[in-house]
Parts: structure tokens; C-alpha cells; sequence
């Protein structure tokens, strides 16, 4: 099946500052794609260059099999912008009515989805107020309604949740599942790392304009495990026997704590054994996951968090 | 079309800022005063018995002329103002994030807006000069010659200065593009009283300045032919023109001229936004 987004050695530059250095990626049709980074990494930039919004200084792409820039493509497209700012003297129905009218959608098509959306983000009672008088969040919210009147097989949102509360967080997570569930394919750019582990399939990480590493969260979960081990007294031979269980073995001096990453889970049985049978006192043997925040610290360093 | 879809949207913009509402009365205010201060100068004139002859015909033209040359001026003042953050102001707020991501080509916002802006102006210019003559015909009985070409010029030169204001939209900052339109529209406005001061005294070089600012910026000078059709006789006499006396007759060739530039802007327009990065 052909990725609805696919890009090879995508790059950006603005004068001599490189904004996106090498973006090689594939979104498969139906899948939710998150796309992480601090702030600065490229991740707006790359989604304005699959936009059309900017051009490309070197590489190829194709959205949904076309070349970027192709309006039938651009037809099946959503888009929620991070910058959600809109004619805020239109009212909210008129606004979704123009959005519709832009996608080249008939009458009786827009005048089926409009109220359809408007229910779909909660704001069916504010159809007739003008967008001048909305809250950021519900600005969010019509902004999402625009980007899904297409009936799209891609939407980008780009930071959907970033002026929410919790209310509207959920919202969004909800209406991500259900584009899961319609096979829509969805790149979501956050950096709200726990909306993503909630929604996405698949992640990638982005840092100075360059992919780190793409994984699907099931991997991420398959590939280590990492477990925290208290004894009554640990002794230097202690931790040398742990390295027939883990390559790397660490003691943290402040509480006793040692940490090690076993290949799996099947482990854990034999080294609590193993601990009890060398004479020590078992007082902790906890499987430790990594959440995506830590893992996002890991991958893309914590030195960058500052973009 | 989806240009028509941007033209909709523009008009719909003016109305709900008001902009239509506030043109339409300001427009009738400065009508009334015309009518109002008209009337007692004619007044005046028919007083002291001078309406019939020449004298009265220089009056009532010079009072007509000074309206029109207001109105125009207001007209071009207009025509930077309300577009000149039309495109920078849409690229600097985003709004134009979600329109041109859908599946439309980006000249069409430049032509939907510039159309809806066109026609807005040509319009208010059929009113301002339109409402000026229609009062001092009524009460003066007088009529200028050609007013349909006299008044397409006027709309003409609104639309160039509408044109290069779109275009340097798509590139400068909404206050870097008003001095650039002013600074345009001073420059062309000083060279035509260069020229006509320079023909009057028969100094080629002064004329030949004006010619060239004329070329830089075509607005002056399809005034200035407008006024000349307006009133052929009257006006290129400095003795009964007075300051609005056309001493140097623009070309025919220069309203081509203006038709091209005005072209040519709105096709830089388009050409320039399409390709730029947002």
C-alpha cells in the first residue's frame, strides 16, 4: 500500500540557517504518525513544506501519492495550523461554510457537515457567534472542525492541544481515535509528549532538522527493560554476578538503588532467585517502563530542550 | 474560481469592519459640504449677476474641479488603506495558513481580493465624482465634457495604486508597503507640478522630469488627463484654470501606459505570492 506521506531527503534553508537538514519519512495510510521535537527542531517547517507553504530547497516528497503542491491532493487534506488565527469577523458557521467552499464542496454538502463538525467539537450553540469573541480553546476547536470538512484521508495538526484545557485535550484524543477508526491518517506534531503516547502509533524524533530515529511505541516497549533492584547490603561482587543479567549494571549510592535493563521479562523470576540464593536481603525488585517523556529526553538529550 | 470565492470574502471583510458603513457616510458628508458651500457661492454669483457669462463658468468649474480634486484624492488615500493589509496582514496573522493549504492556487486569493477591492473603488469613485457633478448640475446647470472616459481614468489611477499596493503586499511589511504606496503616489503627484510649472515657463528639463515620474508612477498624470477631458477649453488656459491649468497635455499613449503598469502589478501580484515561503 503506498504512504499517503513520503519524503526523501527533504531540506530547508533560510538564507544559511538550515531549518530542516534531512527529513526521510513514511506515514502509511490510516496511521497516527507523531512528530517529536523541542522547539526549533523543524517540525512546523517540515509540515509547511508538506503543505506547500514553503518550498522545498532540495529533495522530493509526495502526499497521498502526488507531488507536493498538487491540489486534487491538497482536496483530501486536513490541516489544523499552529498559528490558528482566523477571519475572527466571520461566525462559526459561516467560517466552516467558506472552508467548505474552498475544498470545492457543494451546498448540500456543506450544509450537512457544518452542523456536523460543530457538533463533533462541542460548539453546535455558538454557530452564530463571530469568532472575534472566541477563547483560544474554542478557536482550537473550530480550527480542528475545519481541518476534518473534507472528510480528509490525512490531517496534520500541528500542536492541536498546546492552548487547551483538560476538557478539550480529551476532545482532541477522542477525535483522534475516531479518524483511527475511519482509517485516517493523522501526522501529529507535539510536544505534549503524553498526548502523543496516548494517540500515536508511531513516533518520530526530530532535532536540529534531522530525523534521530522513527519507532513504533510497541518497540520501544519491546527493546529493554530496565528494573530497579534494593538489597540489604550490596557488595562489589554482587554487582558483578548482576552482569550475567545485564550488560549495564548501576548503583546509585544516596538509596542503594541498582538499576539494570534485562533483555525481558522471563528474567525477573531468575534474578530474584538469584539475588535470594547469593545471600542478600530482597527488599525491591520493581520492573521500571520508560515513558515517552523519558525516552524523548534520551533520544533527543536533554540539552536540547531549549530550541 | 475559486477567486470569486476571495472576492466574496473581501466584500464581506468591508462590511463587517464597517469599512462600507463609514465610506458611505463620510462619502455623504463630504458631498453635502460641496453642496452646501457650492450653493452660497453660486449664490453670490447670481447676486452679483455673473453666472451667465465666462467669469461664472471659471467659478463654477474651479469650484468643481477643486471637489473632484479632493475626492480623488481621497479615493487614492482609500485605495492604500484598505488594502494595504490585505496580504501582509493575513501572511502576519496566519490567516492565510488555513486558505491557501486548500485546493486552491494562491494567485486567486490576489485576484479574488483585488477584484473585490476594484470594483469597491470604482464604485466610490462613480459616487464622489459622480454626486459632484450631479450637484452642480442641478444648481448651476453645468455639465463637464466626456465624464464617462473623464471618470474611467479616475478609477484607472486608483486601480494602479491598488495594484502596486497588493503587489508590495505579498513581500513588505504592512507599514513598509503604505510608505512605499504614499511615497509613490508624492513622487508622481510632485513631478506632474514640475511639468506643468516647467511647460508654463517652457523649461524642457522640468517637463522632461515629469514625464519620467510619470513613468515611475502613472497616477498624476491620468488625473491630470482626466481633468483635461473634463474640460478641454478651461483647462489648459493658466489664466482660468488657475493652479489646476494643464499647460503640458498628457498623451493618449499614457493611459496604455497606466493600463499596462496596472497589469503588470497585478500579474507581479500573483506571480510573487505564489512563489513566495510563508
Amino acid at each position: 500500500m503506498q504512504p499517503v506521506i513520503e519524503t526523501r531527503n527533504l531540506r530547508k534553508e533560510f538564507g544559511r540557517k538550515v531549518a530542516v537538514a534531512d527529513l526521510t519519512i513514511a506515514v502509511q495510510a490510516g496511521e497516527i504518525f507523531g512528530f517529536l521535537g523541542p522547539n526549533g527542531a523543524g517540525k512546523t517547517t517540515s509540515v509547511k513544506m508538506l503543505l506547500s507553504l514553503t518550498a522545498p530547497t532540495e529533495g522530493t516528497a509526495t502526499l497521498l501519492g502526488r507531488p507536493l503542491g498538487d491540489r486534487l491532493a491538497r482536496a483530501r487534506v486536513g490541516y489544523l495550523p499552529e498559528h490558528f488565527r482566523f477571519h475572527e469577523w466571520l461566525t462559526a458557521a459561516e467560517f466552516l461554510d467558506l472552508h467548505g467552499r474552498l475544498y470545492g464542496m457543494s451546498k448540500a454538502q456543506r450544509d450537512e457537515a457544518v452542523p456536523h463538525l460543530l457538533a463533533l467539537v462541542g460548539l453546535t450553540v455558538r454557530a452564530d457567534t463571530k469568532l472575534g469573541a472566541f477563547s483560544k480553546g474554542m478557536l482550537q476547536r473550530i480550527g480542528l472542525a475545519q481541518a476534518l470538512l473534507n472528510d480528509p484521508e490525512l490531517v496534520f495538526l500541528d500542536e492541536p492541544t498546546s492552548g487547551l484545557d483538560p476538557l478539550g485535550r480529551r476532545l482532541v484524543r477522542d477525535i483522534i481515535k475516531e479518524l483511527r477508526q475511519r482509517g485516517t491518517a493523522v501526522f501529529l506534531n507535539s510536544h505534549l509528549l503524553s498526548e502523543v503516547e496516548q494517540t500515536c502509533d508511531r513516533v518520530a524524533f526530530i532535532r536540529d532538522g534531522a530525523i534521530l530515529r522513527t519507532s513504533t511505541l510497541e518497540a520501544f516497549e519491546e527493546e529493554s527493560f530496565p528494573v530497579v533492584l534494593r538489597v540489604g547490603q550490596p557488595t562489589p561482587e554482587l554487582l558483578a554476578g548482576l552482569a550475567i543479567f545485564a550488560a549495564h549494571v548501576s548503583l546509585e549510592q544516596a538509596n542503594g538503588r541498582i538499576t539494570l535493563h534485562l533483555d525481558d521479562e522471563a528474567q525477573l523470576p531468575r534474578l530474584a532467585a538469584w539475588v535470594i540464593e547469593q545471600g542478600h536481603t530482597l527488599y525491591e525488585l520493581t520492573p521500571m517502563r520508560l515513558s515517552l517523556e523519558e525516552r524523548f529526553l534520551k533520544i533527543v538529550g536533554e540539552d536540547a530542550s531549549e530550541g | 474560481m475559486s477567486f470569486l470565492i476571495f472576492s466574496g470574502l473581501t466584500v464581506r471583510e468591508a462590511q463587517r469592519r464597517r469599512i462600507l458603513i463609514v465610506a458611505l457616510i463620510m462619502g455623504l458628508a463630504f458631498l453635502l459640504l460641496f453642496a452646501v458651500g457650492f450653493h452660497y457661492v453660486y449664490l453670490q454669483m447670481e447676486k452679483d449677476g455673473v453666472t451667465g457669462g465666462q467669469q461664472g463658468e471659471i467659478i463654477t468649474s474651479f469650484m468643481l474641479t477643486a471637489g473632484l480634486y479632493a475626492a480623488n484624492l481621497l479615493i487614492m488615500v482609500i485605495a492604500v488603506l484598505v488594502s494595504v493589509t490585505t496580504i501582509s496582514g493575513e501572511i502576519d496573522s496566519h490567516t492565510i495558513d488555513a486558505l491557501i493549504t486548500k485546493p486552491v492556487r494562491r494567485w486567486e486569493v490576489v485576484l479574488g481580493k483585488w477584484l473585490a477591492f476594484a470594483v469597491l473603488l470604482a464604485i466610490y469613485t462613480l459616487f464622489l465624482a459622480g454626486g459632484l457633478m450631479f450637484i452642480v448640475y442641478l444648481r448651476a446647470g453645468y455639465s463637464l465634457d466626456n465624464v464617462p472616459a473623464g471618470i474611467a481614468l479616475m478609477v484607472l489611477q486608483a486601480l494602479i495604486i491598488l495594484s502596486i499596493t497588493i503587489a508590495g503586499g505579498t513581500r513588505l511589511s504592512t507599514l513598509a508597503n503604505g510608505v512605499l504606496a504614499f511615497t509613490l503616489y508624492a513622487i508622481a503627484f510632485l513631478g506632474g507640478w514640475v511639468e506643468q510649472i516647467g511647460a508654463l515657463f517652457r523649461n524642457e528639463a522640468a517637463v522632461d522630469i515629469g514625464i519620467l515620474t510619470s513613468l515611475i508612477m502613472p497616477s498624476e498624470i491620468l488625473w491630470k488627463k482626466a481633468q483635461s477631458i473634463f474640460q478641454p477649453q478651461l483647462t489648459s488656459n493658466p489664466y482660468t484654470a488657475g493652479p489646476f491649468a494643464i499647460s503640458s497635455q498628457p498623451s493618449d499613449l499614457m493611459i496604455i501606459y497606466g493600463a499596462i503598469y496596472m497589469i503588470f502589478f497585478l500579474v507581479f501580484a500573483m506571480w510573487s505570492f505564489t512563489t513566495r515561503d510563508l
